[in-house]
Parts: structure tokens; C-alpha cells; sequence
């Protein structure tokens, strides 16, 4: 190796630096810090049986609901991403700008203001029910109950998922569309047989980014289920906030790996097309 | 000089004014003498007084919060941090006070210590048998608020959360210990109990009373009932007080069957080297006009009798701020720090919590 090699390469690990404390800090460390807890038992001796509790029939019913809240809101983030996303994907440029721009505002206000606003708005006495009683309906009473979970976590993972799909959409090229239309292809069948395979990789992505994050969280079920719905994430965080972290990462660790699991499984299907965001 | 390094200059220079107006504002204080860290529920002290003790004594504080006894114990154990005063709940007291983590408070240091009631030390007796380690800081009870414009009778009685008469309508403490300890007393059985049978005959109550309960809410039970979504909750007696402040229909009663008294106390950790500042500090917040501003923050009970005294009528006869004898008799206070009970109890919440 020459002298100017050498140089570059020193630069160029010297420019890792950052990334290199960055992981180690922030994703290592905490994961040794989490296995470690996970395969102890207290008093010092290793064993496997906080990973093992999630079978117990508690954390299992916990885990199926997460795992229902989970699929939900991914299914309903698609359903509602697509048409959104192909009703900008006709706007002139300027518009589209403001209309990527209006989705991306809420992220900008702390995910917790947004939730305890829902909040107020579905509760008993809440705006939606006050507004619902002045047209003459019967108020609704979906505060602390499964939807109003639901619609939460659809509210708050929404962008999440239109944004990756709206990318995709956006680099397929027009003049496959249009050699499509001319080929006699109507609009479902150029959604379905080129829009839809075109945005995979994006679609992939955002389901990954909804997925693994309405899988674990714990403040959402807090906050609009009124405490009394029970997903994995409050079990973890009562064993924490009880003071019992060993189950607490034991459980976290399960729950890890049964995220890495069902990614794995999603991803299969993403071999052979481009690279999508995320992975 | 080139032009390039002229905004550099500007900012070297603005750098240094800024330095300098810092330090310049630091001179005028009184020399700093040593240093206290406290840790602290979170919202729990007039945070102006802390600026005000170190004026007066030149003892700089390092100031911590924590939300709840558990979150306290885990930082304090963890090490990481030397605590010199903690406040926290009478069961984490008795619970520290077994391991050995306080030194004996230097009493006769403090001039102000006569101001706390004796009542309010025969309280702690409870947990710290001498009255050696702990200095009672806030106390209250828990109970039940509820507007009186929508209830069919007074409530008196426990009872109102278990009969189904206002399914729907009720909210509950998401607290495993205040909600355990409501339903055994209401099943006429002591708070701390450790017989299994009399837990999970608690437990069996809870599940069957789930489908009435609104919603299992810690800091906002009482906007809820303020708002008008729920008839009624359990409540500690401070946030009542303020509940009534924003909406005068609600009404505050501690049930006959008994409740949880509950005191919150400061304690000197082993961990502490100059236990004469933190005499200091402790004596400091017996101080009538310090306990005074205390109160005005925070509107708990305080069981320092000479600002009790400063109150007005209206004040003193309010339940919330004042519990009158009658009320707290049959409560009790909870000193529960066994952790096969703990364990169990928190397994038995999270099947609740699954049903």
C-alpha cells in the first residue's frame, strides 16, 4: 500500500468515526445491556426462562392482540396510502409539493400531543360526539376501546406509510403508463399490473416502518385505550416500572425476535426486485 | 486583516462577550460552600426555593425527579448518581430503611422540626418505629371524587365502584398498589395484607368490576372528571382539591370502610458526607414561610401545623386539604414492602389487565 492509499483510507475511517460511535453507543451497548438482563435471573445465575414467558398464557393473549392491532394498522395504512398517493401523483408540481408538505406537518408536533388531541376528541364528552349530538345522532362510544386504538395508531403511523410509497410512485417512469394505456390496458390494470409491482420496494418498506412500531408501542393502548387493553408494550413496561427488568428484556428480547421473524418472512418476496428503502 | 477572517473576528468576539456577561452574573451570588443532590417526586417542590436555599446558605443543589417510588429506587440503586436527601412513599421508606440506605437525621439541628404536627410523626412510626430516619414532607388520603350533580345518593361507601349502579361511568387508578389496596379494604381486609387468598379474592373483584370501569388513568383521572367523561374516580385527596377548584359540583369523600392514608417523607441516604447541609436543607423546608410557598405549589396536605394554622376557615374545613380526624380512622398506612406480595400482586394485575 502507497503513502497516498494509506492517507485516504485513515481519512476514510476517520470520517466512520461518528457512525462508528453511533452504533456502538446507541444500538450495541443497549442490546448487550438488554440480552444480559434477559438471560439473568437476579440473583446472577443464566437462564432462559424471562425469554421462555412469553408463552405464558397472559403474554400470549397480550402478544395476539398486539399482533391484530399490528396487521390492522398496517392493512388500513395501505388501503388508505395508495389512493391517496395516486390522487397527488396528478396534482401539478407546485401542488404536489404542498400536498407531501400537509402530510408531513403533523410530524412535525410530538407524537403524545397528537394522541392526547385524539384523545379529547373521541372521549365520551369529547368534540366528534359533541358535533355528532347537534346533527342528531346517537354519540358514539369508542373512547377506551379497540378502535379508538386503532384510529390512533393508523393517525400516527399513517405518513410512515405514504411517504416510501409515495417515492416509489414517483420514479416510475410515465411512459410505461402510457405504453400500457396504449396497449389497451384500463386504469385497474395498470395499477395492478405496473403501479402496484413498480412500488413494491416502497410499500415493503413502509410496511416495515409501520409494522415493527405499532407492534411494541405501549403509549397509544395507554392513552385511547384507557388503560384497559393490554398489548405486549404495557406488559414490558409494567415489568419495568415494577422494577422487574429481567422479564422486562426477556420479554423485549421474544418480542425482538419475533419482529426479526416476521420481517424475514415479508422480505422473502423482495429478493429479486430493486432494494427497497429500508433493507 | 482580510475580509474572509472579519466574520470570524465577530464571532470570537461576540463568544467572548457572552462568556464574560455569564460569568459576570455569577459573581454576585454568595460563594458556593458545597453541594446537596436531591432526588424528588416530580412537581413535588417549589422549584424557586431550591434557588432560594442556595442564596441563603451558599449550599448549591443538584436537583433529580423521579414519577414514581419504583423509578426513585431504580436510579438511586443503580449508583450511577450519589443521592444525598430522597423523597419518596412510605412503603419505599420503610423498604430503604430495612436495607440500611439512611443515616439518622441530626434532629437536633434543626430548629424548625416542632413546626411538623406530632400527629404527622406518629404517622411515620408506621414505617421508621423511632422517628430516626424520615421527615414527613406531603400526606394525603385517597378517595373518591365525584360530581354530586349526577349521583343518585352521597357516596360513603366503596361500594358505589363495585355495585354496577354506575357502570361505565367510573375510572380507576392504573396504579397496582392504590387500586389493590382500595378493594381489600373495601373487602374488610387490612391494606397489607400477606395472605394470598385475601389478594386474589381482591383480584377476583377487580375482574368482575372491569367491564363498568371507564378507563385505568394515573395523572388524568381528574380532567376526566373535571370534563365531565366520568361520574366518579379514585383520586388522591391533593388532586381532588384542585378537581374542585375547576369545577365546584365535585365532591371528595374518603369511604368508611377506610382508606390508604399515605405520607411522603425525606431521608438522609448513607451515601450523604455532610450530613449538616442536609439538616440544613431539611430544616430549611420545616420553615414556616418556605413550607408556605410549598403548599401554595403544590395544595397537598402538609403536616406542617404552623402553616395549617395561617389557613383560612374555608381552607381549613376543606377534607382535601385539611382530612379531618373522623375521616382517616380507619385507614391505614401502607408499609407492604414484601416481594413475594409485590410479585404476586403484579401478576395478578396483569391477568386483569388481560381480561
Amino acid at each position: 500500500m502507497n503513502e497516498t492509499e494509506a492517507r485516504s483510507t485513515n481519512r476514510r475511517s476517520l470520517l466512520s468515526g461518528p457512525y462508528l460511535v453511533w452504533i456502538i453507543g446507541f444500538t450495541v451497548l443497549p442490546l448487550i445491556v438488554i440480552f444480559r438482563f434477559a438471560l439473568s435471573d437476579g440473583a446472577g445465575h443464566a437462564t432462559l426462562s424471562n425469554i421462555t414467558a412469553i408463552f405464558s398464557p397472559i403474554h400470549r393473549k397480550a402478544m395476539w392482540f398486539s399482533l391484530k392491532i399490528a396487521i390492522g394498522c398496517t392493512v388500513f395504512c395501505i388501503l388508505l396510502s395508495y389512493p391517496m398517493v395516486m390522487a397527488m401523483k396528478h396534482l401539478g408540481l407546485s401542488k404536489k409539493g404542498f400536498s407531501l408538505f400537509i402530510i408531513i406537518l403533523p410530524m412535525w408536533m410530538n407524537f403524545i400531543l397528537r394522541i392526547l388531541a385524539l384523545q379529547m376528541i373521541l372521549s365520551n364528552n369529547g368534540i366528534l360526539n359533541l358535533f355528532l349530538t347537534k346533527l342528531g345522532f346517537e354519540p358514539l362510544r369508542i373512547a377506551n376501546t379497540e378502535t379508538a386504538v386503532m384510529i390512533g395508531a393508523v393517525y400516527d403511523y399513517l405518513p410512515y406509510m405514504m411517504l416510501p410509497i409515495y417515492t416509489a410512485i414517483m420514479e416510475i417512469n410515465e411512459d410505461v403508463i402510457e405504453a400500457a394505456k396504449d396497449l389497451g390496458a384500463g386504469s385497474f390494470t395498470v395499477f395492478r399490473k405496473i403501479i402496484l409491482p413498480l412500488s413494491l420496494p416502497g410499500l415493503l418498506s413502509g410496511t416495515v416502518m409501520v409494522f415493527v412500531p405499532s407492534m411494541t408501542s405501549f403509549v397509544i393502548s395507554n392513552l385511547l385505550g384507557g388503560g384497559k387493553l393490554q398489548l405486549i408494550g404495557n406488559v414490558i413496561e409494567q415489568e419495568f416500572m415494577t422494577g422487574n427488568r429481567y422479564v422486562g428484556s426477556g420479554l423485549s428480547v421474544a418480542l425482538m425476535i419475533f419482529v426479526l421473524i416476521s420481517m424475514a418472512f415479508t422480505m422473502r418476496h423482495n429478493t429479486e426486485g430493486k432494494e427497497s428503502v429500508v433493507w | 486583516m482580510t475580509k474572509k477572517k472579519f466574520p470570524k473576528m465577530i464571532a470570537v468576539v461576540l463568544c467572548l462577550a457572552m462568556t464574560l456577561t455569564l460569568l459576570g452574573g455569577c459573581g454576585k451570588k454568595k460563594d458556593i460552600i458545597g453541594t446537596l443532590t436531591i432526588i424528588n417526586y416530580a412537581e413535588y417542590l417549589d422549584p424557586d426555593l431550591l434557588e432560594q436555599f442556595t442564596d441563603e446558605t451558599g449550599i448549591e443543589i443538584k436537583y433529580e425527579e423521579a414519577l414514581t417510588p419504583e423509578e426513585m429506587y431504580t436510579k438511586y440503586s443503580s449508583g450511577a448518581i450519589k443521592y444525598d436527601l430522597v423523597c419518596s412513599a412510605d412503603y419505599m421508606m420503610k423498604k430503604m430503611i430495612d436495607e440500611g440506605e439512611f443515616q439518622k437525621i441530626p434532629w437536633d439541628k434543626m430548629e424548625n422540626k416542632g413546626n411538623i404536627g406530632q400527629k404527622y410523626y406518629d404517622f411515620c412510626k408506621a414505617f421508621d418505629a423511632n422517628n430516626e430516619y424520615c421527615l414527613p414532607h406531603f400526606w394525603g388520603t385517597i378517595g373518591i371524587l365525584y360530581d354530586k350533580t349526577k349521583v343518585k345518593a352521597p357516596i360513603d361507601s366503596w361500594d358505589v365502584l363495585f355495585n354496577g349502579d354506575y357502570a361505565g361511568e367510573i375510572i380507576m387508578q392504573d396504579s397496582i398498589r392504590d387500586t389493590f389496596m382500595i378493594t381489600l379494604k373495601y373487602l374488610g381486609y387490612s391494606l397489607n395484607t400477606d395472605n394470598e387468598d385475601e389478594i386474589r379474592a381482591a383480584q377476583q373483584l377487580l375482574i368482575k368490576q372491569k367491564p363498568d370501569v371507564q378507563s385505568y388513568l394515573v395523572d388524568e383521572v381528574r380532567d376526566e372528571i373535571v370534563a365531565g367523561n366520568a361520574v366518579m374516580g379514585v383520586i388522591y385527596s391533593g388532586e381532588a382539591y384542585l378537581g374542585k377548584e375547576s369545577n365546584p359540583n365535585l365532591e371528595y369523600v374518603v369511604p368508611k370502610e377506610g382508606s390508604n392514608v399515605w405520607i411522603d417523607c425525606f431521608a438522609i441516604t448513607k451515601h450523604c458526607e455532610n450530613v449538616e447541609y442536609a439538616a440544613k436543607f431539611l430544616d430549611f423546608l420545616c420553615r414556616e414561610d418556605v413550607a408556605k410557598t410549598n403548599f401554595e405549589y403544590i395544595y397537598f396536605s402538609t403536616p406542617n401545623t404552623k402553616v395549617i394554622e395561617s389557613l383560612s376557615e374555608d381552607e381549613k374545613e376543606d377534607p382535601t386539604l385539611v382530612p379531618p380526624e373522623s375521616s382517616i380512622e380507619n385507614c391505614e398506612v401502607c408499609t407492604q414492602t414484601d416481594k413475594k406480595v409485590t410479585d404476586l400482586m403484579n401478576e395478578l394485575w396483569k391477568e386483569l389487565k388481560s381480561k
